[in-house]
This record gives structure tokens, C-alpha cells and sequence, in this order.
């Protein structure tokens, strides 16, 4: 692992099993399971912002997770500065959640209703036993003030429900931060977020950025927001990357068919302009039972016949372009 | 086709009198598709609803006309408005899993819905149609016997619009009809709707929070603030010639995937609590070009072109609407 990569993920994986019946467990003994991630690889430099991307059930969200070790995985490897996060002890672990951070999306549910916003955004700092009394406090307003929630004495003094939905996310941003990590995983932070607010939150996100050093994986659903903060993109499909690579490759010469799919399909705010689209066949599958060879092939425009048979590899296509796909690694 | 005037929506909540919707006029033709669109809680879905007079106590429209077809549905009876949903005008909202039945059967949906408004048709000739609208809507017409929980999101939202297409409307409005859905199945539900509305000369009300999928989508655009229609034009001139500080706001806050750089500018501030309006025009309090005035009276609503309407005081040269 280079110097300028602050995570590195080999071959991860998070398979969950399906609760079965009674009865079903007396008649049949293969177990099935839920393949959320199925061997993801990439790694993330520091500084940069890296977004995972792809629709409901790809596995951006669990892969989030992992990395945070709110999940444990059933195999790979998630290296966090140079030291293997799988194998660490939970004490360990502890010290390592100070250095990497989530945020998740609902602001509503992830604040204590009873739990006035100071107390809140300076919990962290108690369970760390880092500072207390006026120490906290003055930290909490710091970081209060880092975000835009001024003047911070009286934003401390409310309660969640007091606050609109994007004061409670930048609340949310500011708990994060508190520890000062180095690391923080932002899981559709501005999904349920107003239209003419999204804009300050993913701008505030990047202030902060290079204000603290900061180095983001941002999951969303929202390839035109993705497209907006990142860096580099990974197009998630299935529980796998299927494309991988800096962002203005990846809109400007998308190579994987699902990509391509998937922005032709996003709206574009101009009635001028004529509309493609690229209809693919059925609907996402599902993760028990995922195709074999190549699990985009059923819904494919190009399949052939070695899809249905090889699974592809993520493969470097172009100086830093990653593609899993048969027809293209041709 | 449908004519809206001064259209007022008010809801008595214990701490005081919220006017939803206030002075929207509007009307759409025949095969056309309106776009309505604004921020959670600006107004746009009770709007939707008061069309089919659906908006329910302790909401109620106290003002204006709902003309369609040259008949207002305001002063229409009961049995007539039975007749007039679902036959004139039909709905579709936002999430398929709560507007299907979970322990009914999809055909079953439709039996009941036909037969509700014709008692005449038997019940399996309602079914055979059935089949004719599921294939409509691109879904094999064997599903008629499975449960809602067997469909994946993107078919409960075709077999909801099928649903709205039953009884052959002339209006349909779709309130969020793909929020809840991924971007793939979102462009195919609304390709969808726009296939529909071209061979059945269907008029089709869009309501959403997504600027982007109306002005890609519709003919017109209303955009609602605070309960307000700020602004009503052409899509193409809300695109190309935006007049009111919050539709020029919404525009620069949305991003476009065909832009090579972007910067995207924010709306300062957020949207006011509709039962704390602030005084004068709803909006000052976020408005780059906010006066003295601004604040003190509420500006009316002003035609600057042909089919141009904007509520703010930099345009009072023009006709008053």
C-alpha cells in the first residue's frame, strides 16, 4: 500500500444468510445466502473523494459499512493506513472509529430525540474520554460554527426536532468530525435533503474537506451529485464494481454497458435537448440467486456467448479506467 | 381541457389557518403534460389532489374554479364526482407498495374498480380488459393473479398506472410517480406515461420535486413556493429565460450530467414555516434582489409574455395576470 493511499479493500465480501423455515430447513440443507458484496477491490487516496455509485441493492451501502466495521465481512481485507482492520481487536478498533467516520442518511433517525444537539455533537468526545466539561464545550462549538450552525451557544441548546433537515445534517457532519478523523464514509448524505439545500451541504462537505484534510467515500444513488463531488467513481452493480475510474472518464467515455444505461437514464434539466434512451431488459435480480458468468448478461444489449459463461475481471481498459466486460477487454 | 382559477386550499391545524395553495391558476390542453414542482411542503401535492376534489378535512378549498371540459367540478353533486374520478380524472401516486391491497390479488384490484363505476360489466369480462391494460403497460397479462408482494417496484407502479388507465380518464396526475424508484425504471415508467398520453391523447399532470425530470419531460412548468405559484411558463422559457429568484436559484442548484465544469450555487437559507409566513412576498427572506418593498407587500402575479407568468415585483411594468 502506497503512502498516498489512506484505505485499500482486497477481495471483499459480505455474504448474509437467508432465515429460512422450519420446514425448509428439514428439506433442504444448502443454505442461500444474500451475496450484498461479492469481491470488491479499490483503493482510496488520501484527499480525494471517492464515490461508490449504482441503484438499491447494489451493495454501496454494506461495502460503506464494512469499511467502518459496523459489519464484519465474510472474507477480504480493508487496510486503513497501512494496518489490516479485519483481524484488529475490538479495543483497537475503538481507537481506530476516532480516524474514520460515518454519516448516515436520515437526520431525523440518527439523532437521540431527547438529546439536546451540543450533548449530542459532543458525545463522542465523552465516550473517548477525550474532554469534558468546558473542554467539550468549547470543541462542540467549534466544530458548530465549522458547519454553519451559528451562533453555536444557541444551536447547542435545541433539540433535534427544532432544527430543519439540513441544520440536522450539519449537525450530523459536525458530530462526525468532532474526533477529527481523517476518514469519513458519507452514506447519501443529501438524499432527503430539499433541492435548493443539497447544494450548500455537498459544498460545505468540501470546505471541510480542505479545511481538515479530509478524505470522503460518498455512497449515493445520484450520479449527477456524484458527478458533482467526486474525484473517482465506482459503478456498483450487483454486489461488484463494473466500472472504475477519474470522473470525467467515466461520464465522457462510459465503457461498461450498464453505465451507459444508467446515464442515459438520468434526467438531464434542458427540454431542448433530444433524449436517448437505452432500454435494458427486466430488472435487477436477485442477490440470492445472481446469473452466472457475467451477472449483468441477462439484461445486456451486447451479450454473447462467453458472458454466460466467465464471470469478467475489473480490468484496467485505459490509464486508470477500470471495465469488467468481456466485449470491451476485446 | 382543464382550467384552473385562483385555486385557494386551506387546512385548519390546531395552531392556526395554513393556506396550502393560494391564487394558482393554470390550464393544460388536451395530450399535454404539465410539470408542477417545489420543495417538501410548498403545496404541489394538495394542488394535485383539490383537482379531484380529493383534499380531505380539515383541508378545504376555499376558493376558485376547477373547469374541466368546460364544467366546474366545484359545484358538481356527489354521484356526479363519483362519475367524474376515475372516468375524467385518475391518480397515481408515489408509492406502489401502500396504494395496492397486500391481501388482494392484482386482477382483483381492477374487478372492483370497474365494477365500482359500471355495476353492469361482469366479473370476467372486467378481467379480460384487465389483461388488455396490463399489456399496455408492458406487464403479462398471467400477473393478474399474483399479490402485490410478487411484483418488484417498478410493476406496482405500471400496474398502478394501468390501474389509473382502467376507465379511460382524460387526466391523469402523477404525484411523485418515480421518487421511490431507481433511475432505470424511473426513465421507463415515465417513457411509460409519455407513450399513453401520445395514443390516448391523455393530459398528464407531473408533480414532483425533480426540476430536471419536468423540464425534460413536460410542455409547461408551474413552480410552486410557500404555498405560492411563483412562476408558469413554456418549459423551454422556464429553462431559457427563468424570472423568478427561486426558479433561477432551483435551476443553478441542479446539476447537469451533460455539463463538463459546474458550479452549483445554493438558495440561501430555507423554505419559511407555513404557519410563520414572513410578511410581503413569500420568498424575500432567500431573494438576491429583495427590496424595501419586497417586504412589506405581497407581489402580485404578472404576465410577461405571451404564456410567461411570474409573482415578483421586477416585473410590474408588464400586465397584471
Amino acid at each position: 500500500m502506497s503512502q498516498s493511499e489512506i484505505l485499500k479493500v482486497e477481495h471483499l465480501k459480505k455474504y448474509f444468510p437467508v432465515e429460512k423455515s422450519f420446514l425448509e430447513k428439514l428439506l433442504t440443507r444448502t443454505k442461500s445466502f444474500v451475496k450484498a458484496v461479492d469481491d470488491v477491490s479499490f483503493s482510496i487516496r488520501r484527499g480525494e473523494v471517492f464515490t461508490l455509485a449504482g441503484e438499491s441493492g447494489c451493495g454501496k451501502t454494506t461495502t460503506g459499512k464494512l469499511i467502518v466495521r459496523l459489519v464484519s465481512p465474510t472474507s477480504g481485507k480493508i487496510f486503513f493506513n497501512n494496518t489490516e482492520t479485519t483481524t484488529l481487536s475490538t479495543e483497537k478498533l475503538r481507537m481506530l472509529r476516532r480516524k474514520m467516520q460515518i454519516i448516515f442518511q436520515d437526520p431525523y433517525a440518527s439523532f437521540n430525540p431527547r438529546m439536546k444537539i451540543g450533548d449530542a455533537v459532543g458525545h463522542p468526545l465523552e465516550i473517548h474520554g477525550l474532554a469534558k466539561h468546558e473542554q467539550k464545550r468549547k470543541k462542540v462549538f467549534e466544530m458548530l460554527e465549522r458547519v454553519d450552525l451559528t451562533p453555536p451557544e444557541q444551536f447547542a441548546d435545541l433539540y433535534p426536532h427544532q432544527l430543519s433537515g439540513g441544520q440536522r445534517q450539519r449537525a450530523a457532519i459536525a458530530r462526525s468530525l468532532i474526533l477529527d478523523p481523517e476518514f469519513i464514509v458519507a452514506d447519501e448524505p443529501v438524499s432527503m435533503i430539499d433541492v435548493s439545500l443539497r447544494t450548500t451541504i455537498i459544498d460545505l462537505m468540501l470546505k471541510l474537506r480542505k479545511d481538515l484534510n479530509l478524505t470522503y467515500l460518498f455512497i449515493t444513488h445520484d450520479l449527477a451529485i456524484a458527478k458533482y463531488i467526486s474525484d473517482r467513481i465506482a459503478i456498483m452493480y450487483l454486489g461488484k464494481i463494473v466500472e472504475m475510474g477519474d470522473k470525467n472518464e467515466i461520464f465522457s467515455n462510459p465503457l461498461h454497458p450498464y453505465t451507459q444505461a444508467l446515464l442515459a437514464a438520468i434526467p438531464v434539466p434542458n427540454p431542448e435537448r433530444k433524449r436517448k434512451t437505452i432500454t435494458l431488459r427486466g430488472e435487477v435480480p436477485s442477490t440470492i440467486n445472481i446469473p452466472y458468468g457475467c451477472r449483468f448478461h441477462p439484461r445486456c444489449p451486447n451479450e454473447e456467448k462467453i458472458c454466460k459463461e466467465k464471470e469478467p475481471e475489473l480490468i484496467e481498459v485505459l490509464p486508470n479506467h477500470f471495465v469488467a466486460c468481456h466485449l470491451v477487454e476485446k | 381541457m382543464l382550467n384552473v382559477e385562483a385555486l385557494t386550499v386551506e387546512y385548519w391545524a390546531k395552531r392556526g389557518k395554513i393556506r396550502a395553495v393560494e391564487d394558482v391558476s393554470f390550464s393544460v390542453g388536451k395530450a399535454e403534460t404539465l410539470g408542477i414542482v417545489g420543495e417538501s411542503g410548498c403545496g404541489k401535492s394538495t394542488l394535485g389532489l383539490s383537482l379531484g376534489l380529493l383534499v380531505s378535512y380539515p383541508g378545504r378549498i376555499t376558493r376558485g374554479q376547477i373547469i374541466l371540459k368546460g364544467k366546474d367540478i366545484l359545484k358538481l353533486k356527489k354521484n356526479e364526482l363519483r362519475n367524474l374520478r376515475g372516468r375524467e380524472i385518475s391518480y397515481v401516486f408515489q408509492d406502489p407498495m401502500t396504494s395496492l391491497n397486500p391481501v388482494k390479488r392484482i386482477g382483483a384490484h381492477f374487478v372492483e374498480f370497474i365494477q365500482t363505476h359500471e355495476p353492469k360489466v361482469s366479473s370476467k369480462e372486467a378481467l379480460e380488459r384487465t389483461k388488455k391494460f396490463l399489456v399496455d403497460v408492458g406487464i403479462q397479462p398471467e400477473r393478474v393473479n399474483d399479490y402485490p408482494h410478487q411484483l418488484s417496484g417498478g410493476m406496482r407502479q405500471r400496474v398502478m398506472i394501468a390501474l389509473a388507465m382502467a376507465l379511460n380518464p382524460s387526466l391523469i396526475v402523477a404525484d411523485e410517480p418515480t421518487t421511490a424508484l431507481d433511475v432505470i425504471v424511473q426513465a421507463k415508467i415515465l417513457d411509460l406515461l409519455d407513450a399513453l398520453r401520445r395514443a390516448y391523447g391523455l393530459t398528464l399532470i407531473i408533480i414532483t420535486h425533480d426540476l430536471s425530470l419536468v423540464l425534460e419531460r413536460s410542455d409547461k412548468i408551474l413552480v410552486m413556493y410557500a404555498g405560492h405559484m411563483v412562476e408558469y411558463a413554456r418549459s423551454l422559457d422556464i429553462y431559457s429565460n427563468p424570472q423568478h429568484p427561486y426558479t433561477q436559484g432551483l435551476l443553478s442548484s441542479i446539476p447537469n450530467i451533460e455539463l463538463a465544469e459546474q458550479k452549483l450555487e445554493a438558495i440561501a437559507g430555507s423554505p419559511p414555516d407555513m404557519l410563520n409566513l414572513p410578511q410581503g412576498c413569500r420568498f424575500w427572506p432567500r431573494c438576491y434582489r429583495a427590496k424595501e418593498r419586497c417586504r412589506i407587500q405581497e407581489p402580485p402575479l404578472v404576465k410577461t409574455n405571451a404564456e410567461h407568468y411570474v409573482r415578483c415585483f421586477a416585473y410590474e411594468g408588464a400586465k397584471k395576470a
